[in-house]
């Protein structure tokens, strides 16, 4: 498409400066000495170390950690039917609504989801907590690993399934031998991304926790009402690296898969 | 055996993420609008009539009559809440418009880069999705502030010798949005560019169209789609923003998430923040339907 140009080359460095500059500021500040978030005093890791001896930052983590892990792992299986359903079976008595269902929560204002969510759980009587949040997060984050896992079903030569079929697998078996392994990278991207969308989460948990399960967002969002300090400054910097990691670890596992598949496909019609 | 077994297989993918999103996505809603028609009470939960499915029909007849509109009277009398509503539209019309101003050139640029280092540009624009959405907000206030790296740098520089207040006014708030929507406006826009066949602006750029007008006649309407899904991707949650005006607004700034958020977090009023709630969802109905034919349409093509 013609050639790239001055301009387009300024647009994508200042775009991109507008992106990360933000980020790389917050982490620089991060390390430094002074208290003060704006003005540079040398360096330092003194930030870091207190934040060990928060034990209340501590806890909020772990009860952070353990709902991402859980409802990313319910939210993918679930996601991964939801696209399944939307791909495979074009034609289900109220499909309109169902595919309705799984788009509108991506736009939905979390003041709504987070307010229905735990009016619901009232209603039901369920006590609020732990296992009220991860119902919550598996709700709205099953419908981006949906999303997902639909663009790759979409793009996907759906011949071989038909072919393992027609050669008498069942549906069940055409499924985990055929499909799960083909769409597996854009299962686990949608895994992470539920999992980060969940560690991030702060409106639809405030809504839906209870006394006793504070996560890190929820924490982090009451400190900084209090004003910016290089503690949360640390915070944030640990998990943009850990955010950071697993996005290179998933993008280097999802390109090894995808290239080994290619690989025994070209073998496969080779022979 | 197997026939029944296979039969359930594909029952059982549908009906499982369906009832779980019609529990938990689409019954809540009911209650919001239900709840939205009782009234505040010093009880837990803090709303009355409460609903008990075993009082039998004249038990529900009876608390039937107990519910009534004044949540919504209330809504219309107050004109803080209609201000509310009307400058969260604005301020997330504004933004959208921002957003895509400020998106399209980068997609665009993205879109006529190199094959080769395509993938790696995509890679830079989702990237910041991934890091928390709290954090890119806090992020802003230490730049914003009167004392803060931005009024340093244009103050280092001579190009104002008074700090500019950007924080807690609207500006910080557009500034907050657009940065924050920013890849949601270029990934599709990017998609729907690079999908475009190229032929057709050499061909109007052939027959003697100036570029811009080549441009503003083939390649943006052709990018139409991915324009409207990426505003609409912004606009619809920016309208019921919460962290963005909560952190970096300033106490006149009025958005309805914060009212909600407000409503339900220090005065404790359930049925009023259920009606807000409510009034909130049939303002974005319309473009939620849109957003959901859209993406339906998407779907439809890429088969």
């Amino acid at each position: 498409m013609g050639s790239w140009s001055r301009f387009n080359i300024a647009s994508i460095v200042l775009g991109f400066g507008f992106l990360y500059l933000p980020i790389v500021l917050l982490v620089i500040f991060s390390f430094n000495e002074s208290k003060l978030v704006t003005v540079w005093a040398g360096f330092s890791t003194k930030w870091y170390a207190q934040l060990w001896h928060n034990q209340a930052l501590l806890d909020a983590a772990w009860v952070t950690i353990r709902v991402a892990l859980l409802s990313a792992t319910c939210a993918t299986v679930l996601g991964t039917l939801a696209a399944l359903a939307l791909v495979r079976y074009t034609r289900f008595r109220g499909r309109m609504l169902f595919s309705g269902m799984v788009y509108a929560p991506l736009v939905m204002p979390e003041v709504i989801t987070g307010l229905s969510l735990l009016l619901l759980f009232v209603a039901i009587g369920l006590d609020r907590g732990f296992w009220t949040i991860t119902l919550a997060h598996i709700t709205f984050t099953m419908c981006f690993v949906a999303v997902v896992v639909q663009s790759r079903l979409l793009s996907f030569d759906q011949s071989i399934e038909e072919a393992a079929l027609d050669l008498g697998a069942t549906p069940v078996r055409t499924f985990f031998a055929i499909t799960l392994p083909v769409i597996a990278p854009a299962v686990f991207s949608g895994w992470v991304l539920a999992f980060t969308l969940s560690l991030d989460d702060l409106v639809i948990s405030s809504f839906t926790t209870g006394p006793g399960a504070t996560t890190l967002p929820m924490k982090i969002y009451s400190q900084v009402r209090l004003g910016v300090t290089p503690e949360i400054n640390a915070i944030c910097t640990i998990l943009i690296g850990i955010v950071a990691i697993g996005v290179v670890v998933a993008s280097i596992v999802t390109k090894q898969r995808e290239a080994q598949r290619e690989k025994d496909e070209r073998a496969a019609f080779a022979q | 055996m197997e026939r029944v077994a296979s039969a359930l297989f594909s029952r059982l993918v549908i009906i499982i993420p369906y009832a779980w999103l019609l529990f938990f996505f689409l019954i809540p809603f009911f209650i919001v609008f239900r709840i939205s028609l009782s009234q505040t009470a010093v009880a837990m939960p803090p709303y009355r009539p409460v609903f008990d499915l075993f009082g039998g029909l004249s038990g529900i007849m009876e608390k039937a009559r107990e519910f009534s509109l004044d949540n919504y009277v209330w809504l219309t009398e107050d004109v803080l809440y209609f201000n509310a509503y009307v400058s969260s539209v604005i301020i997330a019309g504004i933004s959208t418009i921002l957003t895509l101003m400020i998106a399209y050139p980068i997609a665009y640029g993205m879109a006529k880069a190199p094959k080769s280092i395509r993938p790696t540009l995509l890679m830079l624009v989702i990237l910041p999705f991934w890091t928390s959405f709290l954090i890119r907000v806090y992020a802003w206030i230490a730049i914003l502030k009167p004392e803060g790296l931005l009024n340093q740098f244009l103050m280092s520089i001579n190009v104002i010798d008074q700090p500019l207040i950007i924080l807690n006014t609207n500006w910080a708030i557009y500034i907050g949005i657009v940065y924050s929507y920013l890849p949601f406006m270029v990934l599709p826009i990017y998609s729907s560019l690079e999908k475009m066949d190229h032929t057709l602006t050499e061909a109007a750029l052939d027959l003697g169209c100036t570029p811009f007008s080549a441009f503003w006649r083939v390649t943006f309407p052709l990018s139409l789609a991915g324009v409207v899904a990426g505003c609409l991707l912004v606009f619809i949650p920016a309208v019921g923003e919460f962290v963005i005006p909560d952190l970096l607004g300033g106490s006149e700034t009025l958005m309805i998430g914060k009212t909600l958020w407000n409503e339900f977090n220090a005065n404790r009023d359930w049925p009023v923040s259920s009606a807000v709630a409510t009034i909130l969802l049939l303002i974005l109905v319309i473009p939620i339907v849109f957003f959901q034919n859209a993406q339906a349409k998407a779907d439809g093509e890429g088969r």
